[in-house]
């Protein structure tokens, strides 16, 4: 069918920006790793604690960045939210990076029926967007961590599928792959050995590219009530939160949409750079 | 050609069994008893006792599945549990709200994404280039329901140029209605155009480096003629296929858009059911969507078989 | 009618340094002349070429003078190069493959040059397409004329490429390894219409080969080029059979020894 990749085609050329492009990625990324463990022991105030006295102070007034609604501190809770995003992000894409690779991979070994079901098991599986499908399961299981990882990690699962079958392919059509065959070795043992590792850098490339979907994606459930509950800080609550206030206290809808916006950008530019430095010329294909 | 169609239509309707029978399985097997999830813990036997029945929880599951399919085909969606109506209603009166606004969203996306990626394409390096780079790694990170609310506080709030939200329907006039879906579509079509602006960007790059191109030239075609008459045609493929990709996006952008905007659409007909608990409306939105989804796919394939004629020899 | 004096085409590359591709070629061709120009692959054949007709890459710069008719064709600004092609200069590509675009019919691929040029309606250009179609010997061309270029063989795509490159009978046309993709037998077909289209409509034709033996059949005077430098030039028959240069006679020996033997007799002067 059609290139799933589809935020992942190669971006404008030149190898002075893909260094660049990498270095800018790995250092947002960073910022906001430090900024998640730092979060998880100290922040400016704790992000929980309601201060209805102080509620809807502007940036510098009270804190760095203001209170909301509640008097709660948004640098806290930004910094907090963090660890939110990040942690949901991770663990949906491991769910959809390590069940996905698996049915890639065999896909693109086993061949035949195996293969064309598994593939048309992902075309189905890219209609659902995480959004229909964390309404599906939220309706069952109410909004939470739990919800937010299967419906992200659900729509991740044919992305990497697709993406390891793709490049597996290409592996298997390889003159090594062929004399191993001959000399009889697995399907299994040859996936272990020659693919997984030559494939491995379309997989990193991926993860930071879903990543930073799966970022924007959490957060867009949290903004509808499907992420994590109250108390737990995230950027997506924060944000539908702060619609009610937006034009008294428009700050509470600035910081944590820039938050969002610069976490994917980061992420964005890191799978960029990696994919100009891992794999210059070459296209991902299905 | 004929037998590609048919191919193609038969995977379709075989798609959609695979999702059907996942959403079955997920909002009625799954749950085990989809009533007692409907009313909430704090229900009573009777309502209960009385919404199993009216649901036909009492027949085996794959008999409620059939009746279920049998039903779309004629129409028959079954009643929402929430709102009392035919499901069917409910969808076509939210029908009217989202499919304009995808419509919109889309020729914005497009409007913007088509000149911006070739002239940046023909200009590299220029100032369009750097302005498209910009624009494209900008407009995929930022969320769409983020620039829903910065378009409201500058536009309908600061400005008052647009409402803030809500819908009063097309019967209360064409141009408030439009009015009232610019500021979504616009929140829709921002990121859906970055991620295309790169996509034409790169696809007209490559064709731009074909042989054919070269022959037009060598017949006297400027630059310029060569790029759209030539060039761009050929772009189009890729184009297209992100675009069919898109519609997913598109759509699942649309249920937080309407939120944000409070437009009565199928996006907030899914939130809304869902906060109900109603699943017999999200069980029939989300195959709703999935079909669209599955239908958008079959009709880009069959674009291309418009945009290029190899693929109709092999078809 | 052509006058190329000293070209030398340079190259940027990314990392900054400058190549010389064509360094210093000269030669003169008269109206109906063949010149035939030889070398394997990296001679810079193809960059002069380019430079004639003015399609060099961006990167590429090209210097020394081409006059054609008296008119230096270097120092043209683009719209007037625009016009020059075409219509007073064609030329021919190598791959029939890739050289002709998908997602046109072969007819209105033809016809464009027609149109560009300002020389008639979209009705006459096509009929003029069925002309030149039959022109270049391919069968049914009323129906051809319609065809996309997938649905023809590799010779007919080229023959379709002669085709657009004559539609507008320029005074000069260059070929740039017409025949190197194509099948043997094909190959004696397509110089079969070179000929005769020389003949008949009296044009310069520089003709660009890796393959001595074809550049022997069609051309009246030969130019040989090893990186970019012209390592002899002169008639045809005289290059061939007492070659000057040692890399001529290295060109020359690379070949079967019966088809040498044929390559002198079957060429073009010879013919003549």
């Amino acid at each position: 069918m059609t290139d799933v990749t589809a935020p992942a085609i190669a971006a404008p050329r030149g190898r002075l920006s893909g260094h660049l492009r990498l270095a800018a990625g790995a250092a947002i990324t960073s910022v906001f790793i430090g900024i998640a463990l730092l979060a998880l022991v100290w922040t400016p105030e704790n992000p929980g604690r309601l201060r209805i006295l102080q509620k809807l102070k502007a940036p510098l007034e009270s804190g760095l960045l203001g209170t909301d609604h509640l008097g709660r501190d948004v640098l806290s809770m930004l910094m907090a939210g963090t660890i939110n995003s990040l942690s949901i992000s991770l663990l949906s894409v491991l769910v959809g990076m390590s069940i996905g690779t698996a049915l890639g991979v065999a896909a693109a070994a086993r061949r035949g029926l195996f293969e064309s079901v598994v593939m048309r098991i992902c075309d189905a599986m890219f209609a659902f967007p995480p959004i229909l499908s964390a309404i599906m399961v939220g309706a069952l299981l109410g909004p939470g961590a739990l919800t937010a990882i299967l419906s992200i990690g659900t729509f991740m699962v044919p992305v990497f599928a697709r993406v390891t079958r793709g490049a597996a392919l290409q592996i298997w059509a390889r003159e090594y792959v062929l004399a191993a065959r001959m000399a009889g070795r697995g399907g299994i043992s040859i996936t272990a050995v020659h693919v997984i590792p030559n494939i491995a850098s379309h997989i990193i490339i991926q993860v930071a590219i879903q990543l930073a979907l799966a970022i924007l994606t959490e957060a867009g459930l949290s903004f509808l009530g499907l992420g994590v509950p109250p108390p737990t800080p995230s950027w997506g609550r924060m944000l539908a939160d702060s619609q009610t206030y937006l034009q008294l206290a428009p700050w509470l809808a600035l910081a944590p949409g820039l938050a969002i916006a610069f976490a994917v950008l980061g992420l964005n530019l890191l799978g960029d750079g990696l994919r100009d430095l891992l794999d210059p010329r070459r296209r991902m294909s299905t | 050609m004929l037998h590609a169609l048919a191919f193609r239509l038969a995977s379709l309707l075989l798609t959609l069994f695979v999702i059907s029978v996942a959403i079955f399985v997920v909002l009625e097997v799954l749950p085990g008893d989809p009533a007692a999830i409907m009313l909430g813990t704090s229900s009573q036997p009777d309502t209960l006792a009385a919404l199993r029945s009216r649901m036909g929880l009492d027949q085996p599951a794959i008999l409620r599945y059939f009746t279920w399919i049998g039903g779309i085909f004629v129409g028959n969606f079954g009643t929402s549990y929430s709102y009392g109506v035919p499901v069917a209603e409910l969808i076509r009166d939210r029908l009217t709200v989202t499919v304009p606004l995808t419509l919109m969203a889309i020729t914005l996306s497009l409007s913007v994404a088509l000149p911006l990626g070739v002239f940046s394409a023909a200009r590299q390096r220029g100032l369009t280039d750097a302005f498209a780079t910009f624009y494209s790694q900008v407009g995929i990170a930022v969320p769409n329901f983020w620039l829903g609310l910065l378009l409201i506080l500058l536009f309908a709030l600061t400005l008052g140029w647009f409402p803030a939200g809500g819908f009063r329907g097309w019967s209360a006039g064409f141009f408030p209605a439009v009015q009232a879906l610019v500021l979504p579509a616009i929140a829709l079509a921002i990121p859906q155009s970055a991620i295309l602006t790169r996509v034409t960007r790169s696809a007209v790059l490559d064709v731009m480096n074909e042989e054919f191109v070269r022959t037009a030239r060598a017949k006297g075609v400027t630059r310029n003629r060569a790029l759209w008459r030539h060039v761009v045609p050929n772009a189009l493929v890729p184009v297209v296929t992100i675009l069919g990709l898109q519609i997913s996006v598109l759509l699942a952008g649309a249920v937080i858009v309407e939120n944000v905007f409070s437009l009565p659409g199928m996006g907030r007909l899914a939130f809304q059911a869902l906060a109900q608990r109603d699943l017999i409306v999200i069980k029939n939105v989300v195959l709703f969507f999935a079909t669209i989804v599955i239908v958008v796919n079959l009709i880009v394939d069959a674009v291309y078989l418009v945009l290029d004629p190899r693929l109709r020899a092999n078809a | 009618m052509l006058d190329v004096k000293n070209i030398c085409v340079d190259i940027a590359a990314s990392d900054g340094r400058v190549a010389r591709v064509v360094d210093g070629i000269s030669f003169t061709l008269g109206e109906g002349e063949t010149l035939g120009v030889v070398g394997e692959s990296g001679s810079g054949k193809s960059m002069l070429a380019l430079s004639i007709i003015g399609l060099l890459p961006g990167v590429a710069r090209a210097s020394g003078e081409i006059l054609l008719q008296g008119e230096s064709l270097l120092r043209l600004s683009e719209p007037e190069m625009c016009a020059v092609r075409g219509k007073r200069i064609g030329m021919i590509f190598q791959e029939p493959m890739t050289a002709l675009n998908p997602a046109q019919r072969v007819g209105t691929q033809i016809a464009e040059g027609l149109i560009v040029h300002g020389e008639m309606t979209h009705a006459a250009a096509r009929t003029k397409a069925i002309e030149l179609l039959e022109r270049v010997r391919v069968p049914q061309a009323s129906q051809r004329v319609d065809a996309f270029p997938h649905e023809l063989s590799g010779g007919q795509r080229q023959r379709v490429g002669i085709a657009i490159a004559l539609a507008l009978r320029p005074e000069l046309l260059i070929a740039d390894e017409p025949t190197t993709a194509l099948d043997v037998t094909v190959q004696k077909e397509i110089l079969d219409i070179f000929d005769e289209l020389v003949a008949e409509m009296k044009m310069a034709l520089i003709f660009i080969s890796h393959d001595i033996g074809v550049i022997g059949r069609i051309a009246d005077r030969t130019l040989v080029m090893l990186n970019g430098k012209q390592m002899e030039q002169g008639p045809t028959e005289k290059v061939l059979r007492r070659p000057e240069a040692d890399y001529t006679r290295m060109l020359l020996t690379a070949m079967p020894r019966r088809a040498r033997g044929h390559l002198v007799a079957g060429s073009a002067e010879a013919r003549r």
